[in-house]
Order: C-alpha cells, then structure tokens, then sequence
C-alpha cells in the first residue's frame, strides 16, 4: 500500500495548507450539526417522565464528557507519534489537542454540576465518574503548564510528550481506582451491550450533537496546530512565499 | 579498553555512590522525614484530638503526608546530578541509563522511603491506632512508598529542565499518585479496624509492579529529553 499521502502531513507547509482549507468547513458542519441537535434536543424531544425538562442538559454535558476523553486520546497518541518518529507537526496537533480538551472536560463538569443539583440534590458527591473526570482535567492542565514551562519548544515537545504517554496508562488505572466506591452516578444510558436505553426521540439529538461537538473539536485542533506552526516555522522561506501568495 | 562491567555492577556502584554522599549530607534526607512527621502532627491539632475522631482520621492524615512528603523529597533526586554532570556521565557510559537511573531511584527510595515506612506505623499510634495495625500499616506503607518513589521520578525527569519546579512537580506528580493514596488510605483503614485487608493490599502490590515495570522507562526518557 502506498503511504505517501500520509507522509505529507508531516510537512509544515502541506499541513499549514490543509488546516487552513479545512478547518471552515469543519466549523461550518459543526455550527449545523449544533444548531439541528439542539432544536432536536431542547424542542423535539419528549419530556422525560422521571426528570422532566431537566434531563435535556444531556445534549451538553454528555458529548463533553465523551469528547473530553477523546481529545485526550488524540493528544496522548499525536504527541506519541511525534516522539518516536519525530514529526513536528505532531506535537503542533498535540498541543493544539490540550486547550479544547481542558476545556470540553471542564464543560462536562460544570454542566453535571447543574445537573446534579436537581437530580442528586448536590452539586458535587464523590462519585467515581467524577472524580475521574476531574483528574482528566488535572492531567490536561499539568501537561499545558509543562508545556508552557520548558523554554525550548523541541524539548517541550518532547518532555510533554512523555507525560501525555504516562497519562495515557494512567487514565484507566485513576478510573479503576476510584471505581472502587460505591457509584452514586447513574449507570451508562449510551455505552451497553443491550444497545441504548433511550427512545429514538431522545437518541437523535444526542447523536447528532456528538457529532457536532466532535467536528468543533476538529476545527479547533486543526486551527490552533496551524497557529503553532505559523509560530514555529516564522521565518521559514516557505511561510514568506505562502504568505506572500495570500496578500 | 577493559571490559565494560555489567549492568548491575554499575548500577550497585551507583547505589553505594549515592548512599556515601547521602551519609555525608544526613540533613538532605532527613528533611522529608521531618515533614512528614510534622504534618502528621498538625492534623490532630486542626481537628479535635478526640480518640475515635482521630483513628477516623489516620489513614486519610497518613497517606496525605506521605505523598507531600515524597514530593519535597523527589526535589533533589535529580538535580545536584544534572546540575555537576553526573547525569550526562551516566548517559555517555554506554551502560543502562534506565538502571543507572533505576538505581538512583531506589537509593532515593531508602533514604526517604524506608524512613517513612518505619515513622508510619508510629504516626498510626499517635493517632490512636491500636498496636494490631503494626503489621498492616508498614506493609502497605512499604508498597506504597515504593510506587511512589518510582513514579515520583518520571516527575522529577520531567521538571528538570524548568526554572520553577516544585509547583509544576506537584501538579505533574498528584494526579499520577492518586490511586496510591486511594489504595493505601483503604488498606490502612482496615488494618486499623481489623478487618481483612488482602484486597487494598494486593491492588498496592500490582500498582508496584506496574510501575516498576513502565516507570523506569519513561523517567530516563524523561531525564534524557530534560538534557538535551
């Protein structure tokens, strides 16, 4: 099989193109996805017969919890990449991985925090799901300060690769670990064997809100890796023609 | 050209080396044991030094300041031998640097380490554990202390080559450890309460192993990165 096309994403001034291409259209996507998932979601879907309205906070905190795991994993196996083969622009995907995913993780948070308070009847309980959730912030907020830290970019690259690996094997270990109490959080609606435990009516708006969360997520990434490559390779002959071409 | 000594050989050189400059800078290593036990003190006076209030308490107060204790003392685990070269002798001696470093790692866990699992069954006491715990608290004291140090090494690899570590190292290290403390402040707990405690204490033990196989590796990248 031929892999050069693959090959070219590790070249600055093709990936500076392609992110800059790609990354409206992907906004774009995102903003319709968001704006039928949330119509579906907060004007379609029947009212739930336990939580009533309340439960409609789902369409925002579930797709954020699940994102915030993903774009972890995105940073963790980019950074990866970028340490054993040495490709820069992967620590420029990394990096540009770990502010949408602080972020998305500190969304969920929140917004479980509001929706706790109605259901639960607290705002925060030392349930497993959250507490790992919280270490998943702590995790992407260590990585952004060692990032920031390191003065040289290559070695910052590198070392903050190193933890995102570390992190990465410590994910399952952190969540395992506080599994170990008694779990207050209601047991995954989405994720089962029997298939989802929600009717259609309510599914479709989440589906479609995952996506669209995840197409932001993609536009952001690709946004922020393009500004960071803009960052590095300033006074590269490439980026002089490259922008010579765009005025 | 002599033959080059084996791995292990070096890295008991490397063991002895560090133990007689520890020897002759007793004060170093006996920082974190001080803080240790202070902060264990401090405990019962911020509570109410009522008995059962305080046996309540002891695990949690225990395994708190074991894990800040260990950060203060992985300060310095590295550093004096980034600082004078030793570090980039280490890399270029074209012996294991993970032993190297893993050997380093373990001279840094006896000297903080074992201190510590020796002062906590005495914490336990003062906290109003009864004499039974002994057995039970130094065990899993010993595990966890060990994942600790082990871990706590990728940390110090880390924030090598930063000018202010001690806050990064923290943020770094904490969520890493968290399920040593969840472990090991559960294992406590039912020594303390004579209950069976085989679970905690084989999850400890796995937490050792998993990391005495991975950790190594990843602190001598960490090292090796923070070197360049």
């Amino acid at each position: 099989m031929n892999w050069t096309w693959l090959h070219r994403f590790g070249s600055p001034p093709y990936f500076y193109r392609f992110a800059g291409r790609w990354a409206p259209w992907f906004l774009g996507i995102s903003i319709v996805l968001l704006l039928a998932g949330l119509y579906g979601g907060l004007v379609m879907a029947p009212v739930d017969y336990y939580q009533s309205e309340v439960y409609r906070i789902i369409y925002v905190h579930v797709p954020s919890a699940y994102l915030a795991l993903m774009s972890y994993t995105w940073m963790a196996l980019a950074a990866a990449i970028g340490l054993i083969w040495r490709i820069k622009v992967c620590h420029a995907i990394a990096a540009g991985c770990a502010p949408a995913g602080a972020s998305f993780t500190a969304v969920s948070l929140i917004t479980g925090m509001i929706w706790g308070e109605p259901t639960w009847g607290t705002w925060w309980i030392w349930d497993p799901r959250l507490v790992s959730q919280l270490f998943v912030l702590f995790f992407f907020l260590g990585y952004m300060a060692l990032r920031s830290s390191i003065e040289d970019r290559d070695r910052a690259d590198r070392a903050s690769a190193v933890l995102a690996i570390v992190g990465l094997v410590n994910v399952p270990i952190v969540h395992y670990s506080v599994d170990w109490w008694n779990s207050l959080h209601q047991a995954p609606t989405l994720m089962r064997s029997d298939g989802p435990s929600m009717p259609m009516a309510m599914l479709w708006p989440l589906l479609v809100m995952i996506g669209a969360y995840t197409f932001y997520f993609v536009a952001i990434m690709l946004m922020r890796a393009r500004a960071e490559v803009l960052r590095r390779e300033r006074g590269g002959t490439w980026l002089r023609e490259e922008l010579a071409r765009a005025a | 050209m002599s033959s080059r000594p084996s791995a292990l050989a070096a890295a008991v050189a490397v063991l002895e080396r560090d133990l007689v400059l520890a020897a002759r800078r007793p004060g170093e290593w006996l920082q974190p044991l001080g803080f240790f036990v202070l902060v264990t003190v401090l405990f019962p006076l911020a509570l109410d030094p009522e008995p059962t209030r305080l046996r309540e308490l002891a695990p949690a107060a225990l395994w708190v300041s074991l894990l800040l204790a260990s950060l203060l003392a992985l300060e310095f685990l590295f550093r004096e031998d980034a600082r004078d070269g030793t570090l980039e002798q280490f890399a270029l001696s074209g012996q294991s640097f993970t032993a190297l470093l893993l050997a380093k790692t373990a001279t840094h866990w006896i000297l903080t380490g074992l201190p510590m699992v020796v002062a906590g069954p005495f914490a336990v006491l003062a906290l109003g554990a009864p004499a039974t715990a002994i057995p039970g608290v130094l065990l899993a004291v010993l595990l966890g202390s060990v994942t600790l140090s082990l871990i706590g090494a990728i940390g110090a690899g880390l924030t090598l080559g930063t000018r202010r570590g001690g806050a990064l190292l923290s943020l770094l290290v904490l969520p890493l450890v968290m399920p040593v403390l969840v472990f090991g402040a559960r294992a406590t707990a039912r020594a303390i309460a004579g209950d069976e405690m085989a679970e905690a204490i084989l999850l400890l033990g796995s937490l050792g192993v998993l990391s005495l196989t991975l950790a190594p590796l990843a602190a001598a990248a960490a090292v090796r990165i923070s070197m360049e």
